[in-house]
């Protein structure tokens, strides 16, 4: 089973600054979706089995999806983690999901589950980055 | 799922296994890296939580 890309399609990748962006954008919206994408089939599908988890488990555990307000400098930190999972954010955003329910006993476990995996999405933007550069 | 021993494990699992795919590229070595990762998660919480065992509430 092939895992990665050859190095031809790597520097095709890394030619075009366009496409990098593009490569950017899909690992943001859709966790591994870049990997995936990039022929870095295992890696793409562990971050998108694990980061979607993380997510669903997340609001399953009644944690709540930050938003953004300056008046909270704590809550925007958490919005801005729970921004990097992308696609799935955005959906659940739209569907009234995590509203967060803080009497819940899971209440933290729930928010700890949905910031880490936005951070670590982010991370994953970034290895996308450098598969995309050939630096991986 | 309230307990606490079982969410930090599920999150222990899923956590080493994205940074174990992140950090190896071979499947084997990514398999050692998210055990180890894995195994230290779960011991540095259960020794940690024996630490503060005596400390008041």
């Amino acid at each position: 089973m092939a895992t990665k890309s050859t190095t031809a399609e790597r520097a095709s990748v890394a030619a075009e600054p366009g496409t990098i962006a593009l490569v950017c954008l899909t690992a943001w919206a859709i966790p591994g979706g870049a990997h995936l994408w990039l022929g870095r089939r295992q890696k793409g599908l562990i971050f998108l089995v694990a980061l979607s988890a993380m997510f669903v488990l997340g609001l399953l555990l009644h944690g709540r999806i930050f938003a953004i307000d300056l008046q909270e400098p704590l809550g925007t930190l958490a919005a801005v983690a729970d921004l990097g999972l992308g696609l799935p954010w955005i959906i659940a955003r739209v569907a009234g999901a995590g509203g967060g329910q803080v009497t819940a006993l899971t209440y933290e476990y729930g928010n700890t589950f949905l910031i880490a995996a936005g951070l670590l999405n982010t991370l994953v933007v970034l290895d996308a980055f450098d598969v995309a550069m050939g630096r991986k | 799922m309230t307990s606490h021993l079982a969410v930090l494990t599920v999150f222990a699992l899923l956590v080493s296994s994205v940074f174990a795919a992140l950090m190896k590229d071979s499947p084997r070595e990514q398999l050692r890296s998210g055990a180890m990762m894995f195994a230290g998660f779960l011991a540095t919480a259960i020794v940690l939580g024996w630490l503060m065992y005596p400390l008041p509430l």
